[in-house]
């Protein structure tokens, strides 16, 4: 694994990955949200339903938010079916988007360990595997020798504080570059006509009745036959001013890279009671992620105990990291409903559609989201795999509770 | 040669001790005060390491944290990747090579020991340069408790390096006598050597302190709280961008300057001196009365300073006014630069002038103010014409910039703005502060700065040598590629170039960059601002942050009273939550299922003891405490009789159990609970959260208690005899003591609490001793039930016969979407009670679903297969393509000597109505089949708990 020199994977560009138009008075669809999943909603809506009379409002710069600010794990060993397959989905189109939008992802599927410290991890961990297989997911439990095969500087002795016990392997599981997949999709909506805006905030809905016709914004009203929210932790504001409450709270989730360091890491490791998840990124870089900040907030920060606790279980399991150097924090804001699942369907209102709660999994899931996002909004109706995650389940209690098998106990 | 460009006469090194250390192979001198940068300047070695992209050499542009180029790795005395050279201390037996901007870990394991230290004070004073001295002088002289931290070796910042003097004297005397008198104050805390490294919300601030590798932590973590903060962080002087810019040689004139004094070094032996601003002409001066040759000054203003013209003209130093360099020659170093005049002339393509050979070229394009930790703290930026660098817009609350990070250049500005920012930070603090007298810096006239940030170039078309961010290797032809891509948000360029990501985070080439971005894009740039500033300020290694939570330290181990006794017993341990607790007590030559077999035959049929202790327990008390415990609880605790015990569910807002345990009354107001072990401390929380936010007017009173006690399970048919023989003042009889209700008296002579309670459906008792007596009184009891072969026993015999009564383990058997009805338990959700937590959700469609998930056993029809935990359960004796439909999985699967074979617990739809069907599991590669069972296998009667 030869590391690859700053900026060298991209191509030239003699033509341009997007233009800035500005908002037009109309659209059919406006998508409300320029990350990661608004984007490839938009695509989606193009690609598979034909409509490209589409506006992305992003209030910031394009894909500026979770979207710039995740790990870049992708994965889709979740425990329960619906969760697993709406990730397995996002999974497969994955292993295709490179082709499909002929730009360089850097999806490197290295695999991603899932460690367990205690016999409830293995017991949870085992039971991962099994339904993952039944699922048709890629999937393997392994014991701590076997772990040591494939992460050789991962810290196995048995005197550790909680020792690698075992570990889940998702071998289909890896990293792509988060800015890279917004571009490519950015690039590939400019081809088709579809409206990206920047600097665009939307501030409030315009209604008829209990149908939403338009957008505020802070570039003056749109009207939109349909509006699909995307805007993570702040669809909860968006929808406030219509009087609909969302259940999700909004945290800070810090992240950080280390200097350039020659390859030793192989994979990616997951542990969540010595709490920290790695990968070594092309250029070379340490990425690491671990808890969520327990405070509600919008900021994009968090508190440096969180850091400083990532750090102790980041030389726990990899004491070779001891003298690497953290070079930049930062934080990102994630949203999280009741069960750790997000919420993706329709609303009360009709042309409203609400994609949000993604938590951890926003980036791993982008391209199913954008899939099935897409056909709920087309076709006014949820996709079979994102049925499970209305709004409804908070009301009948039919939760996807996915807190043990995401990557960050919430 | 050694030391051939040291100088004999000046500079802060101490030339009577010497220092020998290895670079790239080659063995060198410096001395003590040298940074490895000044001793390889010293020996005459200008490049230091190449470029990540193009392999391009590259040598020492600074002399401190915002060096872009001189990357090291350290290899003596211990390997640390991806140093600067002009921060690394030179130490006896150094060893260390050039890096190409990757650095290499080490496999060895890391010997230095690392510490946190905390510290509060009324200022905070970062930076000890003329600003943050007096700063701290004004603070500390009103009596505040004051601590200045300072990144470098001494204190002194710019006087160290600029030969300036105060009050006629060195500036570096004041300095002498600044720090002296802080060291005498008592409430004063010096730090040299700490970077102030993270600012964050009201005003806690994180510091990296270095120690050194001898010392016995090598570095330490400062977390600092503090009420006003002085930020005198200084500025960095920012290079420009022409071809070539790149060459070794190429140094900022700053930097060259602090070479110079400071160190001693003559960095060249002829230089060019390229400007935009006056502070170069300093270097330029202080270089030429040292010997060097300036063999041109090239200034890009049109009118340069008068003041500093003549000193030039003294020395026959010339001047180019309105004048660039725009490119440069060399091979391994820069050999000549290539004069252009930027007097607009009519022709669209200047060309190159003159060509001056030199091989030393130093550049100056302004100073950005060091506004990291300002901005850290939200405090927002403006872009000042004046001095074409973004500068603090306003302070935050309770945090001033001075000196030099306010934008305040002048050492004169510096003293007075920084004296100002101490007295007022220090009056904020409730004390009674006055600038006090300041020393008088030398004048000089200032001429406004000439903001230059693309300069043409005739030799560089394309711009690709033309370097902005030298760490990432990023020209302007990359920049240019970014906006002609439709990027035109420095936050795009930034992540499409990589720009200013690396070591340095953009210190030299943050602000430049902006410049040639806006330049580009036909825009202000203000408008386009910065990129987001991020803790940390510099690289803070990795073992640092983790400090002594390593090892066995990584999170506390507790253990019990009787812990070395389980530990003489040759237990090996469970970790449950913090806890050690014994999993099982193997005899010689016992694997650990012939181990727990023989201890669970004891607890059936003649006595068992069960250290118990890390249950959690939680003292509750207060005039509401029976309403509160209704209301946390699923079933009814206030109709609890004093004296008596009722087992209790708690389920969290959506009707999913959360906890599970025994509540004891002890008086009328006042409860004994307890709770699983690994769950102690979050039912706390839980229930503190609920009564401080939901209902803070009931008078209830919580404490954790679970250390107070030490607690004894004696479990079997022999139990209660055991029990006689060491209690006195209990009666142990059935009709006496029944189950569920718990007696004072002592055991083995000691106060006691012993309950009637079983996990294992055999009769048993639960004692608690005070915590201090848990080994004595559990010896006691181990030595009266000798007669009876009692049988120590651990977590996993605990749980297979618990399993084998179906009573289920929270967290093992529920998983946070489990009711206590999928439990068979609404026996113990009260139907009688208004509110409780859960109770709401119960009535929702899927929670009040007949077939979900529930509780059940499991016969494999093996009866020698223990299934694993964990295994799934489908419908068909083979499997299907995928997806396969689950019904449910294995929770608990464990062989019961009691049964003779192996059984389990597992949840599955609709598992109460399909009691006596075969449903499969896939083990292995094959599908075993097994039986639903109810989940109780032995004693379905309870006929067994009286004994």
């Amino acid at each position: 694994m030869a590391p690859r020199t700053p900026g060298a994977d991209l191509p030239e560009h003699p033509d341009w990955l997007w233009h800035s138009p500005d908002p037009k008075p109309s659209y059919d669809v406006v998508i409300v949200g320029g990350g990661g999943h608004g984007l490839a909603t938009a695509y989606y809506l193009a690609v598979n339903h034909g409509i490209t009379n589409v506006a992305v409002l992003e209030r910031g710069w394009l894909a500026g938010g979770n979207m710039a600010r995740n790990t870049t794990i992708i994965r889709s060993n979740y425990l329960w079916d619906e969760s697993a397959g709406l990730y397995e989905h996002a999974l497969k189109l994955w292993e295709g988007l490179e082709d499909e939008l002929d730009y360089p992802l850097l999806f490197s599927q290295r695999g991603v360990l899932n460690l367990a410290h205690s016999l409830q991890e293995v017991r949870d961990g085992v039971r991962r595997v099994n339904a993952n297989r039944l699922n048709g997911i890629d999937a393997e439990w392994l014991d701590p020798h076997q772990v040591a095969e494939i992460c050789p500087i991962l810290n196995t002795s048995p005197d550790l504080r909680y020792p690698v016990l075992g570990a889940t392997w998702q071998p289909r599981a890896g990293i792509a570059k988060h800015d890279h997949v917004a571009w490519a999709f950015a690039r590939a909506l400019d081809r088709m006509g579809v409206d990206l805006i920047q600097g665009c905030e939307v501030t409030g809905f315009e209604r008829v009745g209990d149908r939403v016709v338009g957008v505020n914004t802070s570039r003056g009203p749109i009207r939109a036959g349909k509006v699909a929210l995307a805007a993570a932790g702040h669809t909860s504001v968006l929808a406030d001013t219509l009087g609909l409450r969302l259940p999700i709270q909004s945290h800070p989730l810090q992240a950080l890279v280390s200097e350039l360091l020659e390859p030793v890491h192989p994979t990616v490791v997951m542990s969540n009671s010595v709490h920290v998840y790695v990968s070594q990124a092309h250029k070379g870089e340490l990425v690491l992620g671990a808890g969520i900040d327990a405070h509600n907030s919008y900021s994009q920060r968090g508190a440096f105990h969180t850091i400083e606790r990532e750090m102790t279980a980041a030389v726990e399991l990899f004491p070779m990291f001891a003298r690497a150097h953290v070079l930049r924090t930062w934080g990102g804001v994630v949203d999280v409903t009741p069960d750790a699942s997000a919420i993706m369907g329709l609303t009360p209102f009709e042309g409203l559609y609400v994609n949000c709660g993604w938590g951890t999994g926003g980036f791993k899931s982008t391209p199913g989201v954008g899939w099935c996002y897409a056909h709920t909004i087309a076709c006014d109706e949820p996709h079979p795999l994102n049925a499970p995650f209305s709004l409804e389940r908070f009301t009948t209690g039919a939760l996807v509770d996915e807190h043990g098998a995401a990557g960050v106990a919430h | 040669m050694s030391n051939e460009f040291r100088l004999a006469d000046r500079g802060r090194i101490d030339r009577d001790r010497p220092i020998r250390f290895r670079f790239d192979g080659g063995d060198y001198e410096g001395y003590q005060g040298d940074t490895l940068a000044s001793a390889l300047l010293a020996n005459g070695i200008h490049q230091v390491a190449t470029s990540i992209k193009h392999g391009r050499p590259r040598g020492i542009m600074a002399a401190g944290a915002e060096e872009p180029n001189a990357l090291v790795q350290i290899e003596r005395p211990f390997p640390e990747p991806m140093l600067t050279a002009t921060t690394v201390e030179l130490r006896e037996g150094l060893q260390a090579s050039g890096l190409p901007g990757r650095g290499q870990l080490s496999t060895g394991d890391d010997p230095a020991r690392y510490d946190t230290m905390h510290a509060h004070c009324d200022v905070l004073v970062v930076g000890a340069g003329p600003a943050g001295l007096a700063a701290a002088l004004s603070a500390a002289r009103s009596g505040a408790r004051v601590i200045v931290a300072e990144a470098d070796t001494e204190f002194g910042g710019s006087l160290l390096g600029s030969g300036e003097t105060l009050d006629r004297a060195p500036g570096t005397e004041w300095v002498r006598r600044a720090t002296a008198e802080l060291a005498a104050c008592p409430e004063v805390r010096l730090l040299p050597r700490t970077t102030v490294f993270g600012h964050y919300d009201d005003n806690y601030l994180v510091a990296l302190e270095h120690r050194g590798e001898q010392a016995h932590s090598r570095q330490r973590v400062w977390r600092m709280r503090a009420r006003e903060v002085v930020l005198a962080t200084g500025s960095h002087e920012r290079p420009l961008v022409f071809a070539g810019n790149d060459r070794p040689g190429t140094m900022l004139a700053g930097s060259a300057r602090t070479y110079l004094n400071r160190y001693a070094v003559r960095p060249g032996n002829r230089a060019v001196v390229f400007t935009t601003n006056d502070s170069a002409y300093a270097a330029a001066i202080d270089l030429a009365d040292a010997g060097v040759e300036i063999a041109a000054i090239v200034d890009a203003r049109e009118v340069v300073s008068t003041h500093w013209a003549s000193l030039c003209i003294e020395r026959g130093i010339t001047i180019h006014a309105d004048t660039a360099v725009v490119s440069t020659s060399g091979t391994d170093r820069v050999s000549s630069a290539h004069l252009c005049s930027l007097r607009s002339d009519g022709s669209r393509t200047p060309s190159v002038r003159q060509v001056v050979g030199c091989d030393l070229l130093l550049v100056s394009g302004g100073w950005n103010p060091a506004v990291h930790l300002h901005s850290q703290a939200r405090g927002s930026l403006r872009f000042s014409e004046d001095i074409g660098a973004f500068v603090p817009e306003q302070d935050v609350r309770s945090v001033r910039s001075a000196g030099a990070a306010a934008g305040l250049f002048a050492t004169s500005e510096s003293l007075r703005s920084g004296a100002e920012a101490g007295r007022d930070a220090a009056r904020a603090a409730g004390f009674d502060a006055e600038p006090g007298r300041l020393p008088r810096a030398e004048k000089a006239p200032v001429l406004a700065s000439r903001s230059v940030w693309l300069l043409p170039s005739p030799a560089d078309s394309d711009g690709s040598t033309r370097f902005v961010d030298l760490a990432r290797d990023v020209t302007v032809a990359d920049i240019r590629k970014a906006t002609r891509a439709g990027m035109d948000s420095v936050e795009h360029v930034k992540r499409y170039t990589t720009l200013g990501t690396a070591h340095d985070q953009g210190k030299t080439s943050g602000t430049l960059s902006t410049g040639v971005i806006a330049e580009m894009l036909g825009r202000d740039v203000a408008e386009l601002g910065t990129t987001t500033f991020r803790a940390p300020y510099t690289p803070v290694t990795f073992a640092a942050l983790a400090g002594r939570d390593r090892g066995d330290l990584y999170d506390p181990v507790r253990v019990t009273a009787m812990h070395d006794w389980h530990v003489e017993h040759g237990a090996p341990f469970e970790n449950v939550g913090q806890w050690k607790r014994p999993w099982y007590y193997p005899r010689p030559g016992e694997d650990m299922e012939t181990a727990v077999l023989r201890e669970c035959r004891a607890a059936r049929e003649s006595v068992g003891i069960q250290d118990v202790s890390t249950l959690g327990k939680i003292d509750v008390q207060g005039p509401d405490a029976a309403e509160f415990l209704d209301l946390v609880y699923t079933n009814m605790m206030s109709t609890l009789k004093v004296g008596r015990i009722r087992y209790g569910v708690m389920c969290t807002a959506d009707g999913m159990v959360f906890d599970d345990g025994t509540v004891t009354r002890t008086d009328e107001q006042r409860y004994l609970i307890s709770t699983t072990s690994g769950n102690a401390a979050g039912v706390l929380a839980h229930l503190e959260d609920w009564l401080q936010t939901e209902w803070p007017h009931l008078r209830v009173y919580l404490t954790s208690v679970t250390e107070q006690w030490a607690t004894i399970a004696l479990v079997g048919p022999d139990s209660r005899q055991v029990l006689s023989r060491v209690a006195s003042g209990i009666e142990v009889g059935n009709d006496s003591f029944p189950f569920m209700s718990f007696r004072d008296g002592l055991v083995a002579g000691r106060r006691a609490r012993v309950c009637r309670i079983s996990f294992s459906g055999e009769l048993a008792f639960e004692i608690n001793v005070p915590w201090w007596y848990g080994r004595e009184v559990w010896e006691a009891l181990h030595e009266a039930g000798q007669p009876f072969g009692i049988t120590p026993y651990g977590t996993e015999t605990m749980h297979v016969l618990r399993a084998e009564k179906g009573f289920p383990i929270v967290g093992q058997d529920t998983d946070g979407t489990i009711t206590p009805d999928d439990l068979g338990m609404s026996w113990a959700v009260s139907k009688k009670k208004t509110d409780f937590l859960g109770k709401r959700s119960f009535s929702r469609a899927d929670t009040a679903r007949t077939d979900r998930k529930q509780l059940v056993g499991l016969l494999p029809a093996d009866e020698n297969l223990v299934l694993p935990e964990g295994s799934q359960l489908v419908d068909t004796a083979e499997l299907p393509e995928p997806p396969v439909p689950m019904l449910g999985h294995v929770t608990s699967s464990y062989r019961s000597a009691a049964l003779d074979r192996g059984f389990a617990l597992a949840v599955v739809k609709a598992g109460r109505d399909r009691i006596g069907e075969t449903i499969y599991s896939p083990v292995g590669d094959r599908l075993a089949a097994v039986t639903i069972t109810e989940p109780v296998f032995y004693d379905k009667e309870g006929a067994r708990r009286d004994g």
